[in-house]
């Protein structure tokens, strides 16, 4: 059945947004034709997109690529509509800059660990930016997808509208599934413009004040979209209205910084992160936490983003080759007993999965789903856990 | 449209001796109330939706968790269907009972467990009302945002199986945006929670996957929520138009100028003129359409915004613009839009309420089309709107005492719908699919999408036990229902097998 947004013409950039911005191409056909092949020779597929985010999940082996990139292009996108549909293989930065253009942005602030990120490993791999807690997750902000699921044909969950409860929400199961329940081919954003005012602030306060702080403030309708601690200052930023801005800004004091420091952040390059990927001196966690739970009593550096719910540690721990699998199972209790999560960044030699261990009944229905949806474990087996 | 549960195409159902179940019950949760007689079951047989009516076998209200994992495990080995029902105000009969199924009542679950005002959070049971939420929340100056019209009776469970939305969502998003956690009691029994207190969880969103998969993946037996702090100040304007196209380009012109209104609302002539007639709330009744434009946040923010809005809504070509003087008369302008249903009801002894989303800019082409059909069918049709999220609730008059009155609006109804799914947009935004919109759902999907849902469900429940016959229609269904309607000239499903 063809529906009408199907017959819309295809986005086309204003003229003067560059020579770089490349054409679209609607690749479908081919990795649909890739899936089913796979699928009749019983082969796996490595899904890859810039390959940008390689790091984040388990390795993939012996498997095939399947790569988005060949098929890339805005499908959609009507500033006043607040929507952007764009093919999976599309470059991050080429979305971000066909939003900006138009006084729009990703609200959940995506990194890109990489100038060739995609928009399709982008939504697979499932993080969001430093301004997650006050604007939402990247699930928050996928309307629609297309997938191609393990018998090769290309389907559409969701669409390009704000309000949709038809069917199960497959949309957002896609996000983070880092490919193991099917290939993303194209996605709808909810997109939203970017505020009028906004301001960097530095407070020098030690993190417990920081942290009281916070939690007071938070407790108000304040324009606070970024809050991070790196052991000697809270590092604030505040966007909304101009009023709200300048009145905030005042009130909080402080000195104003770059908002270079943001996206740094963001893309895990300030000088705390140094040497994060490489294994020999220390190994880089993410800990997702109650914004309120006490530090674990983990050894190693700390810095605090989303107002102490994303903390992330460099711990010298598990660095020596033997011990590594003690540690790792070591800083995931801790996590669980604080009320959330780990995840390791630095890439493990040893195979063992980033990701806390799921508890049995969860486990059970990961598991049954993607048999479901994957019966002969075609996509990314084994990128989330070793078992599927 | 026939909406009882079909079991030649809807799926057979076993069929339980009634007396053995029950004893099977009392055996594991002796304290469990359950109810049987005629006369007991009478006020459980339909939920919003009460054209449709079924007595179920038994309903079941149980207090405790551990009474609600006994009964699934009895269910379970029974094979017996269980449709769980929170407050009953769903309007799309996603709580309907099945004749030979047990109606799990949940409304026994109605305790506040916790309000944490640091970690802006509250832990409450399903059962709790969406406004008593608000209300426990309101002495540290927090709320739960999403605010569906039905918010003083529908109860938080309901609300995270239907994805409840309400006037705030384009601001401030849906429930799935709102909910950190929520406990599940699996067909089999088993405990689970999804999401958490932190802001991810390892594996599959399944919580994601559960907001408004309407019954269909297990039972919610606790909701945790997010609680935001109250905006500082509210302003609504009201803006006049002589046209309604016109008034659905100034929607598109404040959202491309960069504001996002808390409440951006849009009604046609027929429901201002009901509204005025029943609530008097001042709105102009020889206006096409009225925009009610909500500015919310922090005092200077909303002034500029309000000036902004006001320029944007003069350009627009508005015939008349107001800004409401103070907060009673802010309440007086919704209230009007929020008595809208229940005032088009008293022109009209019945009213059928639609649900569709479409793409805002095809609101002109989507209006005109719902008058031509609206004059095709003979039946007055009133159009309230979520104008900044796209979601139309267009409403039929008819009268249920006419000879095939009902009939004609079901299927006036079924087109608006088809209407809307052609125009790019959904059958449902917030209300849900349930029995109501089965067949419609075989005009938004095609049957590899179906078929995608049902290997879903059936990665949770795989006999088919939890809601039966609602959200997601069998393909059988869909090839003699969903072909009522011919599209461009083709059938859908003409791969399907007709019978």
């Amino acid at each position: 059945m063809t529906h009408l947004q199907d017959q819309r013409p295809e986005y086309t950039p204003p003229s003067e947004s560059g020579p770089d911005a490349p054409a679209g191409r609607d690749d479908s056909e081919a990795l649909c034709e890739q899936v089913a092949r796979a699928q009749a020779e019983r082969a796996t597929l490595r899904i890859v997109g810039g390959n940008t985010k390689a790091f984040y999940g388990r390795r993939v082996e012996t498997a095939q690529a399947l790569s988005t990139t060949g098929h890339h292009g805005i499908v959609h996108y009507d500033p006043v509509e607040l929507v952007a549909t764009v093919r999976a293989g599309t470059r991050l930065r080429d979305l971000e800059r066909a939003l900006a253009d138009n006084g729009q942005r990703l609200a959940f602030e995506p990194p890109h660990f990489g100038d060739d990120a995609t928009v399709g490993g982008m939504v697979a791999a499932g993080i969001s930016g430093p301004r997650r807690p006050w604007a939402g997750a990247v699930r928050d902000f996928v309307l629609g997808v297309r997938i191609i699921t393990s018998d090769g044909k290309q389907l559409r969950f969701g669409g390009e509208v704000m309000k949709n409860v038809a069917g199960y929400d497959l949309s957002r199961l896609m996000v983070g599934a880092q490919g193991t329940l099917g290939v993303l081919t194209e996605v709808s954003f909810k997109v939203l413009p970017t505020p009028h005012a906004h301001a960097c602030l530095r407070l020098e306060l030690p993190l417990t004040e920081a942290l009281e702080r916070l939690t007071a403030w938070g407790r108000e309708p304040m324009p606070i979209t970024g809050a991070a601690h790196d052991g000697e200052a809270l590092h604030l930023r505040l966007e909304g209205g101009e009023g709200s801005v300048s009145a905030t800004r005042q009130r909080l004091g402080g000195e104003t910084e770059d908002s270079r420091f943001w996206s740094q952040l963001r893309e895990l390059q300030l000088p705390f992160f140094d040497g994060a990927f490489d294994n020999d001196a220390h190994v880089l966690w993410r800990l997702s936490l109650p914004a309120l739970a006490r530090t674990p009593a983990l050894e190693g550096d700390w810095l605090i983003d989303w107002a102490g719910a994303q903390r992330w540690l460099k711990s010298a721990e598990g660095c020596g080759f033997e011990d590594e699998p003690r540690a790792d199972a070591h800083i995931h209790e801790a996590a669980i007993a604080a009320g959330g999560h780990a995840t390791r960044f630095t890439p493990d030699a040893n195979g063992a999965s980033p990701f806390t261990p799921l508890p049995p009944v969860l486990a059970k229905y990961h598991r049954q789903l993607k048999q479901r949806l994957d019966p002969q474990a075609i996509f990314n087996p084994g990128r989330l856990y070793a078992e599927w | 449209m026939e909406l009882l549960y079909d079991e030649r195409i809807d799926g057979e159902i076993a069929t339980v001796d009634k007396s053995g179940l029950m004893a099977a019950i009392m055996a594991v949760a002796p304290r469990l109330t359950l109810l049987d007689r005629e006369e007991d079951l009478r006020p459980f047989e339909c939920d919003g939706l009460s054209a449709y009516r079924v007595l179920p076998m038994l309903v079941a209200m149980p207090t405790t968790l551990a009474e609600v994992e006994a009964l699934m495990r009895v269910c379970y080995e029974h094979a017996v269907p269980v449709v769980t029902r929170g407050a009953g105000t769903g309007l799309s009969g996603g709580a309907l009972p099945l004749e030979k199924g047990v109606l799990l009542v949940m409304s026994r679950f109605n305790k506040i467990l916790s309000v944490d005002a640091d970690a802006r959070l509250a832990r409450v049971q399903p059962g709790v009302r969406n406004l008593a939420i608000s209300e426990a929340a309101a002495p540290h100056g927090l709320y739960y945002a999403p605010d569906p019209s039905s918010q003083i009776a529908c109860s938080i469970g309901g609300n995270v199986a239907e994805n409840a939305g309400g006037v705030h969502c384009l601001k401030y998003g849906l429930t799935v945006h709102n909910v950190l956690s929520v406990e599940i009691v699996t067909i089999e029994g088993e405990r689970m929670t999804l999401g958490g207190e932190s802001l991810d969880t390892p594996g599959y969103d399944l919580l994601a996957l559960f907001m408004g998969s309407e019954g269909m993946l297990g039972v919610i037996t606790e909701v945790t929520v997010r609680l935001l702090p109250k905006p500082e100040v509210a302003r609504v304007l009201m803006a006049c138009f002589d046209d309604v196209e016109r008034a659905g380009k100034a929607v598109g012109d404040i959202i491309a100028a960069g504001c996002i209104p808390g409440g951006l609302e849009m009604m046609d002539n027929l429901a201002i003129r009901a509204a005025e007639d029943f609530v008097h709330a001042g709105y102009p009744v020889d206006a096409q359409a009225i925009l009610l434009c909500e500015l919310d946040g922090v005092e200077s923010d909303v002034q500029a915004d309000c000036e902004r809005v006001r320029q944007l809504l003069e350009t627009a070509g508005a015939s008349q613009i107001r800004l409401a003087r103070d907060d009673a008369e802010r309440q007086l302008f919704w209230a009007g839009r929020k008595a809208a249903f229940p005032a088009v009801g008293r022109m009209s002894p019945d009213y059928y309420c639609i649900d569709g989303t479409i793409p805002r800019r095809e609101l002109p082409r989507v209006l005109k089309g719902i008058n031509d059909l609206s004059a095709q069918y003979g039946l007055r049709v009133a159009n309230v709107f979520h104008a900044g999220d796209g979601n139309l609730h267009p409403l039929i008059l008819f009268d249920a005492n006419q000879p095939g009155e009902l009939e004609s609006t079901e299927a006036l109804g079924g087109r608006i719908l088809e209407l809307c799914v052609d125009a790019g947009g959904s059958i449902t935004g917030e209300h849900g699919v349930g029995r109501e919109k089965l067949n419609q759902m075989c005009t938004q999907f095609a049957a590899d999408e179906i078929t995608l849902f049902h290997a879903v469900k059936s990665a949770f429940d795989e006999r088919r036990l939890l809601n039966p016959g609602k959200n997601i229609p069998t393909l059988a269904r869909c090839a003699e229902f969903g072909a009522m309607h011919v599209h461009h000239g083709e059938l859908p499903h003409p791969e399907l097998p007709r019978f």
